[in-house]
């Protein structure tokens, strides 16, 4: 295994090792994550991109580091190749969907997490959310509470004594209704003052958008 | 008084002037989410010429939970639960996948019993899972007669679940570290009468089913799935095999023990829904023969990592003795068991695919990042390949030669 990482080190100059506790793994910078991933999967047989995911280190610089686990379905074995985002304010990298059809969803997944960026993604929307939800879920700082405000929600402030505002839900999430003919019981959301049809009012646009938020709270800190 | 003359050459110009109106016309439907051929809350958004599919977008996430949200505020041993709703329709295979993927995060190594045990467990969740698979399938192609004979089979291994560890459906079995508990007398014994049942039902199914003319007509040639494409979009478990990939886990980079057992592993050859159905139907079989093989060389001795004093609890006569267990059994349950720093990936070969864990520990008791890697999600993604060009009537057919759970798809 560490003949493979001396071999990947000395072919390609602008890989680091990375810390690991399983198997080979290196820090790829953006510019030549394309050219390196083309390589591995051309060169060193990893045909099969098994995940695509980030982690937020939130307070650190590159605070995103976008993670790929590559498999070789010849040799059974893995490969993880990680590249940070160099903008912490609008993280991006470069997409490899046009290698691996399969990074299509996986990367859908990570910007509706993560609100990374894949340049060149053909389609680039929320997969597990729903449109236009104003958070990205998985960063660090969503208000997993609801986030403190002067004038919170009357019903949670009476009931729980917390100046909390909740994270809007309109347009989701979704519910079926137990009862009533089939047509009823499609999954529909609590609120439907917008919906897939009807847009977003956008006076909503300047409430509770991740990055002011996420800016306000660094204010704070 | 002028008449006029109509003549039938009239008509049927503008029949055909209506019709080169309406020609390639295109038709969006949406199929979803509760339709019962969606096993689940899966949508499909379909754009239809005729009765042809011509653009097919999925759209999931009615079942997102957040699982990996959750996973990040609270400790290892709480989040075992939550991989039960995973793919809840073989849920101890997610249990056992989630205590190995910490156990390797912490280099740790569990006894051959438990590890005998969890693999026990994993097969059974195989024949449960790959019951209801083809069961389901079936009934998708319109027989309900197959589902009958499955699903009594499967009831059975729900009895086995209740006895091992008291519930029926979300398990819970493992700890990090070990067992919720060892198996109980004469549990093996029951074990093996069930397989012993099993094996003329699963003849019975292939008879009814399998060398079925309706069935053979309905599967055979439809979705067929290309080996290139098949890895390309990352398809796993029976749906890769089925393709001719001859990727399993168990056999390529063996774990719980898997080396030690004879099993064969099923490829197609055309890659259609007839032979993902095979792959399935020759699996169950296999699955039975490891089970029998677990059950005559089951070991003794321990069964969880004694020496793991900071990962799992001690036991409960010893914490109500002894004071160094009480505090252990305290700070565990506490703070959870003490992983070191790192990061670890981990996949098993769960009865939908492959299962990943991807682990990021700052250290202590709580994960910094957990992310699921979901065989059901990555299945789905070859649909908007794969379903334009079939018919409308064909897509149950399709869906349901996957065998996915919306449950791990949206996690």
């Amino acid at each position: 295994m560490s003949e493979l990482t001396d071999d990947l080190l000395q072919a390609f100059s602008y890989l680091t090792k990375r810390a690991s506790r399983d198997w080979p793994a290196f820090d790829c910078p953006p510019e030549h994550l394309i050219e390196f991933l083309q390589a591995l999967r051309q060169e060193y047989g990893y045909d099969f991109l098994t995940d695509v995911t980030a982690i937020d280190w939130y307070e650190e610089s590159p605070r995103f580091v976008v993670v790929y686990h590559l498999f070789s379905t010849q040799q059974a074995r893995y490969i993880r190749v990680a590249t940070p985002c160099l903008d912490d304010n609008e993280p991006s990298v470069p997409t490899v969907s046009g290698i691996w059809p399969t990074a299509d969803w996986h990367e859908r997944e990570t910007y509706d997490m993560f609100g990374i960026q894949f340049e060149g993604h053909p389609d680039l929307r929320r997969i597990l959310m729903w449109e236009e939800y104003p958070y990205f879920p998985l960063r660090k700082e969503f208000p997993l509470a609801g986030h403190e405000v002067d004038l919170p929600a009357e019903d949670i402030a009476e009931r729980t004594g917390v100046k909390a505002q909740p994270a809007p839900m309109m347009g989701g999430p979704f519910h079926s209704g137990q009862t009533g003919p089939m047509s009823r019981r499609e999954p529909r959301a609590d609120d439907e003052s917008w919906t897939e049809v009807k847009r977003r009012p956008e006076e909503l646009d300047s409430f509770d958008q991740p990055r002011e938020f996420r800016e306000s709270a660094r204010r704070e800190q | 008084m002028a008449i006029k003359e109509v003549s039938i050459g009239d008509i049927s110009a503008r029949g055909a002037a209506a019709e080169q109106e309406f020609q390639g016309e295109h038709l969006v439907v949406n199929m979803g989410p509760s339709h019962p051929a969606t096993h689940g809350v899966l949508r499909l958004k379909l754009e239809l010429d005729g009765e042809t599919v011509t653009k097919c977008e999925p759209v999931v996430g009615y079942l997102h939970r957040g699982d990996e949200k959750i996973a990040e505020n609270m400790t290892y041993n709480q989040f075992v639960p939550y991989t039960d709703r995973l793919d809840y329709l073989g849920p101890i295979h997610n249990n056992v996948t989630f205590a190995m993927a910490v156990e390797k995060l912490a280099g740790l190594e569990v006894p051959p019993r438990c590890q005998a045990i969890r693999l026990l467990c994993c097969e059974l969740a195989r024949v449960q899972s790959h019951l209801l698979g083809v069961g389901v399938y079936a009934m998708d192609c319109g027989s309900i007669t197959a589902f009958m004979y499955t699903f009594t089979e499967r009831e059975k291994i729900y009895s086995l679940l209740e006895q091992l560890c008291g519930a029926r459906f979300t398990t819970s079995y493992t700890r990090i570290g070990g067992l919720q508990r060892d198996i109980p007398d004469g549990w093996l014994g029951n074990v093996r009468k069930v397989v012993d049942e099993m094996e003329p039902v699963l003849d019975e199914l292939d008879a009814l089913i399998t060398r079925n003319r309706i069935f053979y007509d309905r599967t055979v040639g439809l979705g067929v799935i290309s080996k290139e494409d098949a890895i390309a979009y990352g398809l796993t478990g029976p749906n890769l095999r089925g393709s001719g990939v001859a990727l399993d886990l168990r056999k390529d980079d063996p774990y719980l023990g898997y080396e030690n057992y004879e099993f064969d592993v099923p490829i197609g050859s055309t890659g259609d829904c007839y032979d993902r159905w095979l792959v399935r139907m020759v699996e169950l079989r296999e699955s039975l023969k490891i089970i029998k093989q677990v059950i005559d060389s089951m070991p003794d001795g321990p069964w969880y990592a004694e020496e793991a004093k900071k990962i799992f609890a001690p036991r409960k006569d010893k914490v109500m003795t002894s004071m160094e267990e009480l505090i252990q059994n305290f700070m565990i349950v506490t703070e959870g068991p003490q992983i070191p720093e790192g990061e670890v990936y981990f996949e098993a070969e769960n009865p939908k695919g492959l299962l990943g864990f991807y682990i990021v520990s700052k250290g202590g008791g709580v994960p910094y990042r957990m992310k699921i890697r979901s065989p059901s999600f990555c299945n789905l993604s070859i649909l908007p390949k794969l379903v334009p060009g079939h018919m409308v009537a064909d897509i149950p057919v399709i869906l349901g030669s996957f065998d996915f759970v919306m449950g791990e798809c949206d996690r």
